[in-house]
């Protein structure tokens, strides 16, 4: 049981003075992902019909694999912004909670690394 | 974890039955939410047969209706029965409202009524509101100047300047809105909910205020505001027809225009 007052309690820590970084990186990434992914979607329709070593070549050229690199960091980018923000909401254990947004940090990052090192891997033609 | 299910001691059980009076022929059922902390019981549900022929048209002429002839047990909040004390606020046919300004005839079948959703219950249909009262005071609800107030007249305000503020400060603090609140249910001690943002915006947008800067940054954080995720439930529960929802994303905007 705590004495505290409930405005004690509602004030806590103060104000963090962050947030709107988060919040405005979160609306900016969704536009790159929109306009990326529109790109994408209409690439992949393209790519359909097209051999292996066709697509590969479509992925050889600087500007698809720039932009399919941009596309991950987009995606990965807004994903770790949303997850974090559903941890936040939901998990309130402090513990646990430090841990997730940790967690979801290196997912994600992660996650670009592999994804951008296989573009470029591809782009760049070297075989396994 | 966020809570999803109650615990035990709040697991709603039957309640009891009052039947309608005999030769009553227009007959309207009343399901409503009963806790009693010192019976160290369950919550329940009564239900109650309420003679429509000599009740008036509200949902609060209705328990007044059940307390004074049926059962006095029943507790709830309520003064001024028109929609600006904001004390009976509860939950009627699953939507926040004011049980004074809700017509029985919009409801259909069943009346079902609850206390606001996800505070804790002193008794039956009255919640605690010490928490959310303290968010109201949180935000420092009152002019804040450097410049001393004029020595013979009081500060004035444009008539376009005072329209802006009009509705914000229409506001009863019923608690409607930040109840019917996800994310003021899970996050409510550190959320401040969307009454308390509604007050701070009428403040931030006053143009006598001289505190606008303090104010914005008492409130940049990922709690106090940025847990609201535009689900607008406060907008939709709002019994004065008010928009916390906008007032909200105004002030993450105002946050933001201070950036660049």
């Amino acid at each position: 049981m705590s004495l505290r007052s409930p405005l004690g309690k509602v004030l806590g820590l103060g104000a963090a003075k962050e947030g709107v970084e988060h919040w405005w990186s979160q609306r900016v990434s969704a536009v790159g992902v929109a306009l990326l992914g529109l790109w994408f979607l209409i690439s992949l329709v393209a790519l359909g019909g097209l051999s292996y070593d066709a697509v590969l070549a479509w992925l050889g050229r600087p500007v698809n694999a720039a932009l399919l690199v941009l596309l991950i960091v987009a995606v990965t980018y807004h994903s770790k912004l949303g997850v974090q923000v559903v941890l936040e909401d939901y998990v309130s254990s402090k513990a646990a909670k430090v841990a997730c947004l940790v967690a979801n940090q290196f997912i994600h990052i992660a996650l670009a690394a592999i994804a951008i090192f296989a573009v470029l891997r591809a782009a760049f033609g070297i075989q396994a | 974890m966020a809570k999803f299910r109650l615990p035990p001691n709040s697991k709603i059980v039957a309640g009891k039955t009052y039947k309608a009076p005999p030769g009553a022929k227009d007959v309207r059922t009343f399901k409503i939410y009963r806790f009693d902390p010192e019976s160290g019981e369950n919550p329940r549900i009564d239900t109650y047969e309420v003679d429509m022929a000599t009740c008036g048209p509200m949902v609060l002429d209705a328990l007044i209706k059940i307390k004074n002839e049926i059962d006095s047990t029943l507790t709830f909040r309520r003064s001024c029965r028109e929609g600006i004390c904001g004390s009976c606020a509860m939950n009627i046919d699953g939507v926040n409202t004011l049980a004074c300004t809700k017509a029985l005839e919009d409801i259909k079948g069943d009346v079902k009524i609850y206390p606001l959703p996800h505070m804790p219950v002193i008794k039956d249909l009255v919640p605690d509101l010490t928490n959310f009262y303290a968010q109201y005071a949180a935000v420092k609800p009152w002019l804040q100047t450097r410049t001393p107030a004029p020595p013979d007249r009081e500060r004035l305000q444009s008539k376009e300047d005072q329209e802006k503020i009009d509705r914000p400060a229409a506001c009863i603090l019923c608690a409607c809105c930040s109840t019917s609140c996800p994310s003021y249910w899970w996050n409510g001690d550190r959320y401040l909910g969307p009454a308390a943002l509604l007050a701070a915006y009428r403040w931030i947008i006053d143009s006598r205020d001289e505190a606008t800067g303090e104010r914005l940054d008492a409130l940049e954080d990922p709690f106090r505001l940025y847990r609201c995720h535009t689900i607008m439930n406060c907008t939709e529960a709002c019994p004065k027809d008010l928009n916390p929802a906008r007032a909200i994303a105004e002030i993450k905007r105002m946050i933001a225009e201070r950036r660049h």
